[in-house]
């Protein structure tokens, strides 16, 4: 997959992370890990967990928050519960 | 400034009117601090409105007096959720826009001197209180990391409405003799000590209980 192919959620996803975790937006790819890539701690991730759960309307459970550990978890849950 | 209020509106927007009055602005937001969902409706609405948030403090309080065995669970619970549940909810709802104001972000909880010493006759306030404290110092571990404090100011007595009312006569005159600097507080006083640990100037104090209470507890 290319670069180019448009992919809005990806890049609202992607633009999100940057911004709680300020980390340049080219860090953030999908194999990365929150913590041990991109230095997020505990309070970080729940700001992130609060900021994608307003952006897209949905609620992600604790349980949920524990298994999503990479950028692509992250991305991949949220189009899987994230209808509209 | 958001002001809250539970009951009595105009005291919150005639608040409100003074701050705007020496340049502030400042909105009066109605909800019950026991009541979890407005509390972050209404905490929201501040920080939109004012266009974010950088200090919390939680003073909502009440007192329902009298012997432990003959109190009622329904009191019980209404002073845990106002007192302690209301501070928790509060500083729930208001953590996430704090931790964006960084340096700047700050939590006082207003505590009592009976939180730290008990007082017979009071134990369902003072249980609370108390919780206030622990509370208090939780957060202030969770939120160093992003420089946000969280303190606590116990004030003794305080001249209100309240103690004006319960201390008559020789009731005040043996209270004044247990205070070391031999006064009840006034209200300006406890809002100063809210003010400073709100200030930059208290940026390296968390966890702390700042105590305004004329020597009573030391």
């Amino acid at each position: 997959m290319s670069d180019a192919s448009p992919d809005p959620i990806l890049d609202k996803i992607k633009g999100i992370i940057a911004e709680q975790l300020d980390v340049p937006e080219t860090d953030v790819s999908p194999e990365k890990s929150f913590t041990d890539d991109l230095q997020a701690d505990s309070l970080a991730i729940v700001e992130l967990v609060l900021a994608l759960e307003e952006e897209f309307g949905i609620k992600i459970p604790d349980d949920k928050v524990d298994s999503i550990k990479t950028v692509g978890d992250a991305v991949q849950y949220i189009k899987r519960n994230n209808d509209g | 400034m958001g002001v809250n209020y539970a009951s009595n509106e105009a005291a919150a927007v005639a608040l409100c009117d003074e701050i705007i009055a020496a340049g502030g602005k400042a909105i009066a937001v109605g909800f019950d601090v026991a009541d979890e969902d407005a509390v972050a409706a209404g905490v929201k609405r501040v920080t939109d409105e004012l266009g974010g948030l950088h200090i919390l403090v939680n003073n909502a309080g009440i007192s329902i007096d009298g012997l432990l065995m003959r109190a009622k669970q329904e009191d019980l619970r209404r002073t845990l959720a106002v007192n302690l549940e209301g501070a928790v909810y509060c500083c729930k709802a208001a953590a996430r826009y704090l931790l964006k104001a960084k340096d700047a972000g700050r939590i006082i909880n207003v505590s009592s001197v009976v939180g730290e010493t008990g007082n017979g006759g009071q134990s369902m306030y003072a249980a609370s209180k108390a919780g206030l404290l622990g509370l208090t110092k939780s957060l202030a571990q969770e939120l160093a990391g992003r420089r946000v404090t969280v303190n606590a100011v116990s004030p003794g007595f305080i001249e209100t409405d309240m103690t004006d009312a319960a201390l008559q006569g020789d009731a005040r005159e043996q209270l004044l003799a247990k205070i070391p600097l031999r006064r009840i507080g006034a209200a300006t006083e406890v809002a100063e000590a809210v003010a400073w640990l709100a200030s930059p100037a208290a940026a390296y104090v968390t966890g702390h209980v700042l105590r305004v209470n004329g020597g009573l507890a030391m």
